[in-house]
């Protein structure tokens, strides 16, 4: 549906444009049924930054405010990219592994469940 | 001189000694508007025919409390004199010693920082949409209720400046509003129902909020108030309660004014419910937050409230709506189920970045913890407990956690998405749509159908953590958007950290 607006063809800015975010681009990252971090994070990340750097220099330390952070298996992770399982490829770019602006990518560690097995 | 005073005889010898309300209505009213001549009504009323709504008799508008301005100054006058009389008391006598626990203080710098402005928003709200109306007797409804608004904001402003005077966190407000992260959860809210015309404007705030779901803001908050010795705003609350009643009865009038003069206003006002439904219901997380975890007294959980206020009351007003068509808003069936929920998921935001908020948070006591768990049997013991007996340790061993990253937020209503499915409570909600080849995030169905329906005007909302990403909010450093934010050290972080505590046991004695 278009907008209701008093003048005809009204449309607005698209203020989260990735040309606004200095070079980087927007990647949302959620640990599934981990739910001691509120929310997904946000990160800000360079488009070409290698997955595998993703993964080591950016989600481990974030991860490590979490009791189950240090003892995950990263041979044995689960990726999702939104809705839909992937296999990412450690050593292309975010953009090559599918992951633009404002993408999702979810992690699954189906062995850990959180704290006492809670989901936290 | 001499023929003033003639005029002036004459005037009071042609009009009867004494009206009638209705007659007096009709005069202050109905005489105050007139067909223009000069320029078309069109041209004068430029914005009450977008929308689509179709008005066939303005005099079809039928003001219940025929309240006339002359007799509205009398009553506030005097409603306001013993409110400010109350007030001086109050502040006179350190009645902010005696609430019951100093934590209290934080579900008022909450509602004092969130819904002051709001009030203020509200009060220019409500002078637009009456300039907008043609109709000369919702314009005058508007108008009182645009000179209330104003009022409400003041009554709030003389709170605030008292109890700053004893506790951090609302010396601010004004500047907080426009920049906290959290604090875009209220305004943008109130900036969406400004920026659409004035039928949905006034379906938004009248009828969605003021009338649906406002009973759950006043009632348990002011009762909980009540519980914790906030005088000071309970005697608002007294105050504000009339004047609410008054809204609540323009809010059902306008909408069964809509519905009645046109078959083509059902499909859309039903939207408008919807659609403000459930952006009022996402706002009252905080309100349930404030219920369950932040009155040290409680009065009831927020699960008791919405079963009563909505569940009961509000399922009345619309089997009684049945009748022109109007359904229980879409989604309230997913509200239902997070009722369960909602108060903890809030609750482990403000906790998660605490170091961020002009509120403090804490793990609640252990008897507050059984309380929690008697009212929610079903949800507490299971999925939120050993997230705050972990807290509680960690806090112990010196380690207070804090959320090391910037969360993600909705689209639409702003707030972290924390939500869980309304299903599956151990797992995040995720919603997502496309608009011209970008993505957008939501925490809900309801949140995604709004975006949906007019994407136009939601690429354009102003995400904190995006503009923090921006570099728009001072800097790239957490200290320099702290700063940006105008928030102070001792303005945020844990209550068991702050000069709020140390100060309320110097005051009080205890320990």
């Amino acid at each position: 549906m278009p907008v209701i607006a008093l003048a005809p063809g009204y449309t607005g800015e698209v203020r989260d444009r990735v040309e606004n975010f200095g070079g980087n681009q927007l990647v949302y990252f959620g640990w599934d049924q981990h739910r001691l971090f509120c929310s997904p994070f946000t990160l800000p990340l360079p488009p070409d930054m290698p997955f595998s750097a993703l993964v080591d220099n950016v989600i481990v330390p974030l991860l490590g405010a979490h009791p189950e952070g240090a003892v995950i298996d990263w041979t044995s992770v689960q990726w999702l990219r939104g809705n839909t399982p992937f296999t990412p490829d450690a050593q292309a770019s975010l953009i090559d592994n599918g992951l633009g602006h404002k993408s999702l990518l979810r992690l699954r560690t189906p062995e850990l469940r959180g704290i006492a097995g809670s989901c936290n | 001189m001499t023929t003033t005073t003639a005029t002036a005889a004459a005037a009071r010898a042609a009009v009867k000694p004494k009206l009638s309300i209705r007659e007096k209505y009709a005069i202050l009213t109905r005489d105050l508007g007139w067909e223009t001549t000069y320029q078309p009504m069109d041209r004068v009323f430029p914005h009450d025919k977008f929308e689509g709504i179709v008005i066939h008799d303005w005099d079809g508008w039928e003001d219940p409390f025929r309240l006339t301005m002359d007799a509205y100054w009398k009553f506030q006058s005097e409603k306001e004199r013993k409110l400010y009389a109350i007030i001086d008391a109050f502040q006179q006598n350190n009645g902010q010693l005696n609430v019951s626990d100093a934590r209290y203080v934080n579900a008022l710098k909450l509602f004092l920082t969130g819904v002051s402005p709001l009030e203020y928003a509200a009060h220019r709200g409500f002078a637009m949409t009456g300039r907008s109306l043609r109709g000369v007797g919702a314009r005058v409804a508007c108008q009182m209720q645009s000179i209330d608004e104003l009022r409400h904001c003041q009554t709030q402003i003389h709170t605030i400046s008292h109890y700053n005077k004893f506790f951090n966190g609302f010396s601010d407000w004004r500047h907080l509003h426009d920049r906290l992260w959290y604090l875009s959860v209220p305004k943008s809210y109130f900036e969406d129902a400004m920026t659409a015309g004035p039928f949905e404007f006034i379906t938004a705030i009248s009828f969605s909020f003021e009338y649906v779901l406002t009973n759950l803001l006043f009632m348990p908050f002011m009762s909980g108030a009540a519980y914790n010795g906030d005088m000071a705003t309970v005697t608002f609350g007294f105050s504000a309660q009339s004047d609410e009643s008054r809204h609540m009865t323009l809010g059902l009038e306008v909408v069964k004014f809509m519905l009645e003069q046109d078959p083509a206003n059902l499909p859309i006002i039903q939207k408008w419910i919807d659609k403000w439904f459930w952006r009022g219901y996402r706002l009252l997380t905080l309100v349930a937050m404030m219920m369950d975890y932040m009155c040290p007294k409680r009065v009831m959980s927020w699960k008791e409230a919405w079963e009563i206020y909505f569940e009961q009351n509000g399922g009345a007003l619309f089997t009684d709506l049945a009748r022109y068509g109007i359904r229980m808003p879409k989604y309230h069936e997913q509200a239902a189920k997070e009722k369960d929920h909602l108060s903890h998921i809030a609750w482990s935001i403000f906790y998660n970045f605490n170091h961020a908020a002009a509120i403090h948070t804490w793990v609640p006591e252990p008897n507050e913890m059984d309380w929690l768990a008697q009212k929610y049997p079903d949800s507490f013991d299971e999925h939120y407990r050993p997230r705050f007996d972990y807290w509680k340790q960690q806090q112990e061993a010196g380690k207070r956690w804090t959320n090391p990253g910037l969360p993600m937020l909705c689209q639409i209503c702003q707030i972290p998405m924390a939500f869980t499915e309304p299903d599956d409570p151990t797992q995040i909600c995720y919603r997502e749509a496309e608009h011209n080849g970008d993505h957008y995030h939501f925490c809900s169905d309801g949140c995604r159908d709004i975006f949906v329906d007019e994407p136009e005007k939601y690429v354009q909302a102003w995400l904190p953590v995006h503009q923090i990403f921006q570099g728009n909010c001072g800097g790239a450093t957490l200290p320099e958007v702290l700063d940006w934010y105008h928030l102070n050290p001792e303005d945020r972080g844990d209550y068991a950290d702050s000069p709020d505590r140390a100060n309320w046991q110097r005051w009080t004695g205890h320990e």
